[in-house]
């Protein structure tokens, strides 16, 4: 698969007063990206003509914790932290997620970035797995992948997630599929980077609740005050992808957090869970 | 054939729902089922097995709340093979990975399908849960809600999505009715009450030939259910 039309992404508040853009990219890349559907006719005007594309309420549907992908049997790390005392309460919640967020969240968050900004998206799900050593971590982003593609395929049809679909059948990393629905959508590579951004701090969140019973209110409170550090990752990963788009998916960061990756491959072996990971 | 989006919504491969299958192949009528924790679902699933595997290719999913119990249990009592048994993590939500995000549970029944198929019939059991836990349409056919005896013979009466709208109510450990002094007419006439012609099975899964009555409904269903999708 080749990188096909490749703009020059826009990153921080930019994006957000440019709504026609995907539009135009649309219109400039090639109609038939890979083998899945040589030979058909030009998409039908069934259902997808009365589909608003490029609508940024997509983004919603998209980060919604509703959104059926999978991510609700997931705990993004915090059931061994919660075992462990390193997670008991909201303030130590919120230490969490903001280690998570600035490592695994922004090294995720730049690949969703760059898959909207049009990457390769094979290409980028071997980024995917240079940057996550652990095999219980890989499993689970794989996993996940196939699940959010199931989701994102129903959501908004488009030959670039078939192709992927059919190129990795037992799934891509999540991040890599997230990142290709939000272009399916019309979205924007910053607006993949927020979706995922806080996908890395709201499952751990939610999980936090189930896990210890935490005060839903402070959980949400704990999401909130994450906002600045937010968007400075969402704003650092859309640049990241920009960058890749130039200079090739090696521009992505590359940041992990060493103990979410020993303790993910415990919690793999724990006989007893409430989490997949 | 159609690799890719039909002109219809939902589009074919969103969740497999189609009897049949974009290469003209059936897949296997899907059943769930589900009921509050420790009433005889899993006995159900092994009784079942047991009854129907001479006959049909059968494989299971288990979902457990925060263990392998289920799937473990199956396996040692050995009534399929380990290839046809496959576990599913839930998250400390049995209800959202059956009805409101049923994604990983579909893709282990179609792996199931693809490593050991062709199938004729995926048994899905959820978690255990409460009277309000039903199956989405997008993962199964029909589904089958097992209370118990001992729960009480006002369940049937209280009602909720699970006990009115499953298509088969099971009231299972009725050979326990005498010891915790329950009606069993009563709870007949109040499951009348509430799901209308929807069939009732009082049952004794663990009684030689106690599942008879489940393994009946399930072997119409099937029957019906290949008819009315006769493969291309
Ligand atoms: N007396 C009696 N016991 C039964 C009957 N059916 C099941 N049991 C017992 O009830 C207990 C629970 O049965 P399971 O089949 O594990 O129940 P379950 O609904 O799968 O439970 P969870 O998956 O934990 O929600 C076991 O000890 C069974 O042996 C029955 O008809 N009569
Ligand atoms: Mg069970």
């Amino acid at each position: 698969m080749a990188i096909h039309h490749v703009t020059a992404p826009v990153a921080g508040a930019a994006a957000r007063t440019r709504p026609p853009e995907p539009f135009k990219e649309r219109a400039a890349r090639p109609p038939e990206p890979g083998p899945v559907r040589s030979g058909r006719p030009p998409e039908p005007f069934g259902n997808r003509a009365a589909r608003p594309a490029g609508s940024r309420a997509a983004l919603l549907v998209l980060a919604d914790g509703r959104f059926p992908a999978g991510g609700h049997a997931h705990s993004g790390g915090a059931e061994p932290a919660v075992k462990t005392g390193r997670v008991r309460d909201a303030a130590t919640l919120e230490e969490f997620c903001r280690g998570r967020l600035h490592t695994a969240g922004l090294t995720a968050a730049a690949l969703a970035a760059a898959a909207a900004a049009g990457l390769d998206p094979l290409v980028l799900d071997e980024a995917a797995d240079a940057r996550t050593p652990a095999p219980a971590l890989r499993a689970a982003a794989r996993r996940l992948g196939r699940q959010m593609m199931r989701a994102a395929r129903a959501a908004w049809p488009s030959p670039e997630l078939d192709a992927l679909a059919a190129a990795r059948p037992r799934g891509a990393h999540q991040p890599v599929v997230l990142g290709l629905a939000a272009r399916a959508a019309g979205l924007a590579p910053l607006d993949a980077a927020y979706a995922s951004a806080y996908e890395a701090v709201s499952g751990p969140a939610t999980a936090t609740v189930r896990l210890l019973s935490l005060d839903p209110f402070d959980a949400t409170a704990v999401l909130a005050h994450l906002a600045v550090d937010l968007d400075q990752v969402a704003g650092t990963a859309a640049e990241a992808a920009a960058r890749a788009v130039r200079e090739g998916a090696e521009a992505l960061p590359a940041p992990s957090a060493p103990l979410l990756d020993i303790t993910a491959e415990q919690h793999a072996t724990w006989p007893v869970r409430l989490f997949a990971s | 054939m159609h690799l890719d989006h039909g002109n219809d919504f939902p589009e074919r491969h969103t969740h497999s729902a189609e009897a049949i299958r974009p290469d003209g192949t059936r897949r296997a009528l899907r059943i769930g089922l589900g009921g509050p924790v420790g009433t005889g679902k899993t006995a159900t699933v092994a009784a079942l097995c047991r009854a129907l595997r001479d006959e049909l290719s059968i494989a299971v999913v288990t979902n457990d709340i925060y263990t392998r119990e289920d799937a473990e249990f199956l396996l040692r009592e050995a009534v399929l093979p380990p290839e046809r048994i496959s576990a599913v993590e839930t998250g400390a939500c049995p209800h959202t990975a059956i009805r409101d995000d049923i994604s990983a549970n579909l893709e282990a029944v179609e792996d199931l399908e693809d490593q050991v198929g062709p199938l004729d019939l995926v048994l899905v059991e959820s978690g255990g849960d409460n009277l309000t836990a039903t199956f989405s349409r997008g993962l199964v056919d029909f589904q089958i809600f097992v209370i118990d005896v001992s729960g009480g013979d006002d369940i049937p009466r209280k009602g909720g999505p699970g006990v009115t709208t499953a298509d088969l109510l099971v009231v299972n450990k009725t050979d326990l009715a005498p010891y915790v002094g329950v009606d069993l007419e009563g709870m007949a006439r109040d499951a009348k009450a509430q799901r209308g012609d929807l069939p009732v099975a009082f049952t004794s899964i663990k009684a030689e030939g106690g599942v008879r009555p489940v393994s009946d409904w399930v072997r119409e269903r099937l029957a019906a259910w290949t008819a009315e999708n006769a493969a291309a």
